[in-house]
């Protein structure tokens, strides 16, 4: 039950209890209490909406920054992320395979603002080695959603 | 000779047979702002994006040739494949799949390849309004069973027997079922095989909903040996696949009976869109898991809908298959047609009145899942405030 429910809230959190608890054949207060549990337990970890910056007026600029690090001993990565992601302007932080060590994205209210942060906050950090900022440009696709994908249902009204 | 006499030269088997009774609110609901439909007989989803890839790749390598009659041979062995993997239904790509225009072209030839004047068909109602159409323009007769409510809108034994006669060609049965959404189990055919057994009539078995099974597995009269060699199985991409735009399905039935159905097909339509059978190879080949992502949705949006119908205080047999509800409207006092019309003027809401899909379905309604989450969460509050309403 637990895994359906996650998958109902992975697509839509905006549902009533009543109306999960229909989906999953339980009661609402078994719906209630599933979701508490998911929560303590720390599997949901937030309800965010998410949102196209750009219809909005106050923009939002967004970079992804590959982070080359040198691991420190006794704690690898972990100590040099926490130093990273701690940051408010950071909404994600990954250590990565390949040809860098950690993917970090920084969101700033235009490209001076982030650019100032990876200049005096994230590039100054001790094992920091370099940082290659992308800034983004226009967001296709996130989270599964298409962003302008909506389109009107221009099925015929009935058939057949 | 002028216009007026031309309808003296149209045969009467075709001007004695009614046009779709589904289509009678349409003009109203088009010019309504703000209605929503629970009319539409098709999947909200969009193909999948891997499936219309290969029909777009097709078309720019410039395969926009004729196949062979009977489809690609390639699609026809996806199919044979398909058909055992799902349903343990043995099939030969060779000689006895057929690729057709749709579903709906499956039915018309299987039909016109057994009946004729003065032939019967048995049409077990309420079922897809083309049933009895196609048996009329050959001119022979549609006999029809009454499915009811209490039996689940599952088709018995006794009325088959009741309706056989010695000019009974051939009986389309349609599982899981429009409008009703009922399903047959292996069990509730094999009640049915005891009395087909030994007759000589052809079953026509319309299975385009399969993939939409909420409970248990599908099955199909033709997974019993004694009836497999007389069952025309007839199937598609549609409703599965979301792709009833392209126009595709497909039959499987022994060579006997297919090498005389190809022929009406290979004269009438020669192929089908070859641009549909590049995109049903890969729907066969890749686009299982995206079946079951559609699937798990619309189960998902059923249990919503019948249980908001019962919360709006209609009596609704739960439906487990198909993308339909099927509430019996019987409690309000009024009849399905009147019951739709006023829904739709005061709360524009359209549903299908249950009579559309035969004269049985009087005093039910049809509404299709087949609709977005919210669609269906303003649809079924509108539909509670109008039933509280009449029935004060």
């Amino acid at each position: 039950m637990k895994k359906e429910l996650l998958n109902i809230l992975k697509k839509n959190c905006r549902l009533t209890y009543d109306e999960m608890a229909v989906m999953l054949g339980v009661t609402a207060k078994e719906v209630q209490e599933a979701m508490k549990e998911l929560d303590e337990k720390g599997i949901i970890i937030a309800y965010n909406a998410l949102i196209d910056w750009e219809k909005v007026d106050d923009e939002i600029v967004t970079a992804y920054i590959e982070v080359r690090v040198t691991p420190q001993r006794g704690q690898g990565y972990d100590k040099v992320a926490e130093r990273i992601y701690k940051y408010p302007q950071v909404t994600a932080c990954c250590l990565m395979s390949g040809g860098f060590d950690l993917f970090v994205i920084v969101e700033g209210k235009n490209m001076k603002e982030v650019a100032l942060f990876v200049a005096e906050k994230l590039a100054p950090i001790e094992s920091v080695l370099s940082c290659s900022t992308h800034f983004v440009l226009k967001k296709y696709k996130e989270n599964s959603v298409v962003f302008n994908g909506f389109h009107k249902d221009d099925r015929e009204a009935v058939v057949l | 000779m002028n216009i007026s006499s031309i309808k003296n030269l149209i045969r009467k088997n075709i001007l004695d047979t009614p046009p779709s009774g589904i289509r009678k609110y349409f003009d109203l609901i088009n010019e309504m702002k703000g209605a929503i439909s629970l009319g539409i007989g098709e999947p909200d989803f969009e193909t999948p994006w891997t499936i219309r890839e290969e029909g777009i790749y097709s078309l720019e390598k410039g395969r926009t040739h004729y196949s062979s009659n009977a489809g690609f041979i390639e699609l026809r062995e996806e199919i044979s494949r398909y058909m055992d993997r799902k349903y343990s239904l043995q099939y030969d790509p060779k000689d006895e799949i057929l690729v057709t225009v749709g579903g709906s072209e499956a039915i018309d030839i299987a039909v016109r390849t057994f009946a004729g004047p003065g032939d019967e068909v048995i049409v077990p109602e309420p079922s897809f309004v083309a049933y009895k159409g196609c048996v009329m323009f050959t001119g022979a007769t549609p006999v029809t069973i009454e499915l009811k409510a209490k039996d689940r809108f599952k088709l018995k034994p006794e009325q088959i027997l009741d309706a056989i006669t010695e000019k009974t060609k051939a009986i389309i049965i349609g599982y899981p079922n429009n409008p009703t959404g009922a399903t047959m189990d292996h069990d509730d055919y094999a009640a049915l095989v005891e009395v087909l057994k030994d007759k000589d009539i052809i079953v026509i078995s319309d299975e385009l909903y399969a993939e939409l099974t909420y409970q248990g597995k599908h099955a199909s009269i033709a997974q019993f040996p004694e009836m497999k060699y007389k069952t025309i199985v007839i199937n598609g991409f549609s409703k599965a696949f979301a792709m009833t735009g392209w126009r595709i399905g497909f039959v499987c039935c022994n060579a006997e009976i297919l090498d005389q159905m190809k022929k009406i097909h290979q004269y009438a339509l020669m192929c089908s869109p070859t641009t549909a059978q590049f995109a049903a190879i890969e729907a066969l080949r890749n686009g299982e898991d995206e079946v079951r992502r559609m699937t798990e949705e619309y189960n998902r949006r059923r249990l919503i809908m019948v249980d908001g119908m019962r919360k709006a205080g209609l009596d609704c047999f739960e439906p487990v298959g198909a993308f339909y509800v099927f509430p019996d409207i019987r409690s309000t006092g009024m009849s399905s047609d009147s019951f739709c019309e006023r829904l739709l003027l005061e709360e524009k809401v359209l549903m299908v009145p249950g009579n559309a899909f035969g004269a049985c379905g009087e005093g039910f309604v049809r509404a299709t899942y087949a609709t977005s989450i919210e669609n269906i969460r303003e649809a079924l509050i509108r539909i509670a405030r109008f039933v509280k309403r009449i029935k004060k």
